[in-house]
């Protein structure tokens, strides 16, 4: 299980990644694995939507679960993932890479600091 | 082994069963309308019905084996059932008849109802919802009406425990309502802690599966009723697993203000592959007014030699109609030859021994499965599919297993709070024999789990086709026989 | 009375358990209200109940010993024989739901072959293993509908000319909702078959506009400018249909049609008194992930083999739980295998000829009727396919009624439902009738007329 050192995380599995102002958003290693394969993926949002934390960002499938992505952050999003639609196996084989969500210019920076950071979002993923 | 499909079995001009000729002038077919292909198989007779045998020899059924569904109550489905339901009187009576032409069906709903009032405690029943679920949706509904009569619009939370089945939270969803989840205390009952903390004046209710999926009967039950009630909501209750209570408890004895029935469960009507179930509701006297059109209720009472005639009414303040027509009638039937058939002596002694066979079972596998909540249990009772030391094994590998020892699995992954869940529910209709070999099975199987796991990851070896490819089935969304998939795309 | 267990056998099992009674067992339920006396009829044997429900049967009037001309929503159909006898194996019906795809191909690739035969006859892309009833799937449309359009449109238009009793499920099923309106089945809309009325209420706020065809009152109605309206609004179109019709007439897919809805219950099901029946319900293929239900895909297992497994099950409630979009679980399992039976044994030459039949004696049928001093033909401008209406010179009741001492069934009393077709007639035509029988209806309302 991957757990990258500069992201910031949730208890809901998602991960940020923070640089100038705009926040990249995907789902962790843990959220993958327990998935398994992910089979359809559909966005709530559209690029120019503002969004406040804890919004739903997309609906994640897999053969036997189903799973809503929610905003770890507030803000405008500036773009979405077009290509994870068509190739929704990427959030498995590439969650923190190709498989990335989308992109929000952040309204409220200081959001940030709720999130967990890798050491702490791992020691969550070993308790559950 | 596979069976080809109708459309493979097909050949151009060959014709099933045949129908006459028109026997009147003929009246030309509307311009523009007609359709240009009808791609229906072509097959004889002989083909279609050796077709559906074939296929019919590759299930596993009640009439094959044990079915250890926990909360699907699969029990012996009685054979004269389907010669009740097939009678001609009920079988080809029309739905928008007039009412004194089928007073038949009219005394069998009304009895139906006024028997499930009396095993449950209720002062009113509907036949009318489809199943379950919609049993579920019928008893929100009503709820939601109530306090919206009531003039009190803040009552807009449902409570759901944790182990519930899916259809709770779906269906409150589908009313309005917010579902709040309820966890469950180390002994599987409801956290009444928890449930003080929600019961304020925007609970709209709490839905209760008593005995609840973990097969346990909630010890503090009429205190949860009584938290509810204080804080103004109302208790529904889930009648899958009424088939522990028969006789023994009447859930409206305990406050329940309104419950759903499974007559595919409790009251011995085929399963089906699916359905047709039917979902009857009971509610308390104050919430006859809300429930669906139409009711059976008795429009004349007997008089002398004349009998009593029966009819349909609108109840005064009705959620509404559920569905067109009158309910799951062919499903009344047998519900009402099984109960008939039992009386009250006869019901009772479905639930003793439907728990008595389950703590039976539960004794045994104990011995070789871990048991998160070991006390008595009602008829089914939950077992991890899980060992420590051979981490590998998964409730699913058991489950494939088991069918190459000729059994249906139990059902698996449900319910949410227990890991690895086997829920394990063998009925009343099992004898010791029957149960005997079913745990020599799962006994069995947790040995070689250990010394040769690869017979359970492999498995099932002896069945008509092996582990599906689920992955692929969602990837390529075939849902159609070829050539029709082929046609479509044109 | 069907408990297996003798007194060694309870004995056994109680000491295995450690429990001196089985009344043991029931510590935990509450004292006072343990055990109660249920005051019920004594337990008959089979051979009493047999008895006692004969006598209710034989207590009924039915499509057997009169002539069925009474349609609105259930059609009296033959059922050939063979649909019965499969249905009675008992691996069909004593079967669950077909969770484990390796012990349940046999129901997997029924409802696989279902869903074919039905996705052709509709012209829809994919159809599912079924809903309860017709009303009930207009009711899934509906929420299908919302679910596509997140909310965000609150207008649902839907016909007067369709079924009553659908529409007012579809409002039963959104009650929960106040902010979602169901309209367009007002009377001042009207019933005109050119729909024009209904059309010029679809705007961007509409996301559903539901339509019957044939419709409530048997009519066929071109609905390609209905369906071409709503689609430049963006609004879905979702059209309940009788399958029998579907033998001969071009069907919804193929003008355009979103969502495909209706009852299949002429499908070789029984009439039953209304239940169980089979509610038929597609989509094209934009709509897949939204549709609710059960769905059957193919695929392959480890040894290479076809195979058939419940697919896409991520959407349903014990998976979803309160995100579902609906709470379905049980759905009309064995009315579907007895569709997929039926439509086989009919198969392309039968099915298309059963419902010519339908169309000729209806036909046939209306003419006779219309013939008939005072009786005039409704909706004369439009066709129809087996079920019409004829304008009654008097009450539409009373002539029911002295109808039945002629074991007849005359036909829906269309005034009951619609206050503007008082005095009107519905009958419904199948190919059981024969010429003979259709010229006894006409003489008994004659006779009956000039009482």
């Amino acid at each position: 299980m991957e757990y990258p050192k500069e992201l910031k995380y949730q208890k809901t599995d998602e991960w940020v990644k923070v640089e100038g102002g705009i926040a990249t958003i995907g789902i962790s290693d843990y959220a993958q694995d327990s998935l398994s394969d992910v089979v359809f993926v559909e966005f709530e949002v559209e690029t120019g939507d503002t969004v406040k934390v804890g919004a739903t960002l997309a609906t994640i499938e897999s053969v036997k679960a189903a799973a809503e992505v929610v905003f770890p952050v507030s803000g405008t999003i500036i773009e979405v993932n077009e290509k994870l639609p068509g190739t929704p196996e990427t959030l498995n084989t590439e969650p923190y890479g190709k498989g990335w969500l989308c992109k929000v210019k952040l309204s409220k920076p200081e959001e940030l600091d709720s999130l967990l950071d890798a050491k702490a979002y791992e020691a969550y993923c070993q308790d559950r | 082994m596979t069976e080809p499909t109708v459309f493979e079995l097909s050949s151009p001009g060959r014709q099933g069963v045949k129908f006459p000729d028109s026997d009147v002038p003929k009246t030309s077919l509307p311009k523009g309308f007609v359709r240009k292909e009808l791609a229906l198989p072509e097959m004889s007779e002989i083909d279609v019905v050796r077709h559906f045998t074939h296929l019919s020899s590759m299930n596993y059924s009640i009439d094959t084996g044990l079915y250890p569904l926990g909360s699907c109550t699969m029990k012996y489905n009685p054979k004269i059932n389907e010669v009740t339901a097939r009678l001609p009187g009920f079988a080809f009576s029309h739905p928008r008849q007039p009412e004194d032409t089928i007073q038949g069906n009219l005394y069998l709903m009304y009895a139906l109802q006024e028997y499930l009032k009396e095993i449950s405690g209720f002062a009113g029943v509907t036949l009318a919802p489809s199943a379950g679920a919609q049993g579920e949706f019928t008893g929100t509904l009503i709820i939601r009406k109530y306090h919206e009569d009531r003039g009190d619009s803040k009552r807009t939370r449902m409570l759901i425990p944790d182990s519930a089945h899916g259809t709770n939270p779906a269906t409150s969803a589908m009313t309005g309502f917010e579902v709040v989840p309820l966890p469950s205390d180390e002994r599987g009952n409801v956290d009444l802690d928890a449930l003080r903390q929600l019961a304020d004046d925007r609970l709209a209710g709490l839905m209760l599966t008593n005995p609840n999926t973990l097969g346990l009967f909630d010890e503090h039950v009429l205190e949860v009723v009584r938290i509810v009630h204080e804080a103004g909501g109302l208790v529904y209750g889930d009648g899958a697993n009424l088939n522990a209570l028969l006789g023994i408890v009447r859930p409206g004895d305990l406050g329940f203000d309104v419950m759903h029935f499974n007559l595919h469960k409790t009251f011995s009507t085929p399963h089906g592959g699916g359905g047709p179930g039917s979902g009857p509701v009971a509610v308390s006297q104050k919430l006859l007014d809300f429930l669906p059109d139409p009711l059976v209720v008795e429009v004349q009472p007997a008089e002398g030699d004349d009998p009593a005639l029966y009819g349909f009414v609108r109840p005064a303040k009705t959620i509404g109609r559920l569905k067109a027509f009158h309910g799951q009638f062919g499903m009344h039937i047998r519900a009402y030859t099984y109960i008939r058939m039992h009386g009250a002596p006869g019901l009772r002694d479905i639930a003793e021994k439907a728990v008595l066979n389950a703590n039976y079972m539960m004794q045994k596998i104990k011995q070789a499965y871990h048991l998160p909540y070991d006390r008595v249990c009602m008829h089914e009772f939950v077992v991890e599919g899980f060992w420590k030391d051979v981490p590998d094994i998964h409730a699913l590998d058991i489950a494939k297993r088991l069918m190459d020892y000729k059994f249906h699995p139990p059902t698996n992954y449900f319910p949410l709070n227990v890991h690895e869940a086997l829920m394990i529910e063998p009925t009343e209709t099992e004898s010791i024999e029957s149960m005997d070999a079913y745990i020599d099975a799962m006994l069995k199987i947790a040995k070689e789990a250990r010394e040769e796991p690869q017979l359970l990851h492999d498995a099932p070896h002896n069945t008509p086709v092996g582990r599906c490819d689920e992955l692929k089935a969602a990837k390529n969304l075939m849902f159609c026989c070829y050539p029709l998939n082929e046609l479509q795309k044109k | 009375m069907f408990t297996p267990h003798t007194e060694k056998d309870v004995e056994a099992m109680l000491k295995s358990i450690g429990a001196k009674s089985v009344e043991e067992l029931f510590k935990v339920v509450p004292a006072k209200h343990r055990f109660p006396e249920l005051d019920l009829p004594p337990a008959a044997s089979e051979m009493e109940i047999m008895g006692e429900l004969q006598e209710l049967a034989d207590a009924n009037g039915t499509t057997q010993n009169m002539l069925c001309f009474l349609g609105a929503g259930a059609y009296d159909h033959y059922t050939p024989a063979a649909v019965d006898m499969l249905l009675r194996r008992s691996e069909f019906y004593t079967a669950y739901t077909p969770y484990q795809p390796e012990i349940s191909q046999g129901t997997l690739q029924t409802i696989f072959e279902y869903q074919s035969m039905l996705s052709h006859l509709t012209g829809m892309d994919i159809m599912n293993a079924s809903h309860y009833d017709g009303a009930t799937a207009c009711a899934e449309a509906v929420i299908l509908a919302n679910e596509q359009f997140r909310g965000k449109r609150k207008q649902f238009l839907v016909s007067r000319a369709v079924n009553p009793q659908y529409r007012e499920v579809m409002r039963t099923y959104m009650q929960g909702f106040p902010e979602i309106k169901i309209v367009g089945d007002e009377p001042e809309t009207g019933i005109d078959a050119d729909m024009q009325k209904l059309i010029a209420q679809i705007d961007s706020n509409t996301a559903l506009v539901l339509v019957q065809y044939p419709d409530f009152f048997g009519r066929i109605i071109d609905y390609t400018p209905l369906v071409e309206a709503a689609h430049a609004q963006g609004a879905l179109v979702a059209v309940a249909v009788n399958p029998t019709a579907l033998g001969i007439l071009t069907p919804p897919g193929e003008i355009g049609a979103d969502i495909v809805v209706g009852e299949g219950q002429p499908l070789g099901l029984p009439l039953s008194y209304g239940g169980p029946y089979l509610g038929m319900f597609g989509v094209k293929e934009p709509l897949l992930r939204k549709i609710s239900g059960r769905l059957v895909g193919e695929t392959t297992d480890v040894r290479g083999q076809r195979a058939f497994v419940l697919t896409l099950t991520a959407r349903e409630q014990h998976i979803r739980r309160e995100k579902a979009s609906s709470n379905i679980c049980s759905n009309q399992g064995l009315m579907t295998t007895c569709a997929a039976i039926y439509l086989s044994l009919l198969g392309k030459t039968g099915f298309a000829k059963v419902s010519d039949l339908c169309y000729q004696k209806a036909h046939y049928a209306q003419k006779e009727l219309t013939s008939i001093k005072g009786f005039k033909p409704m909706f004369a401008e439009t066709p129809f396919f087996h079920e019409f209406v004829v304008k009654c010179p008097g009450d539409v009741e009373d002539l029911l009624e002295h109808l039945e001492d002629y074991e007849i069934l005359g036909g829906y009393d269309l005034g009951k439902d619609y206050p503007e077709l008082k005095g009107c007639l519905m009958v419904a035509v199948t190919e059981k009738m024969s010429k003979d029988s259709i010229d006894y209806f006409k003489a008994s309302i004659e006779e009956v007329s000039h009482d």
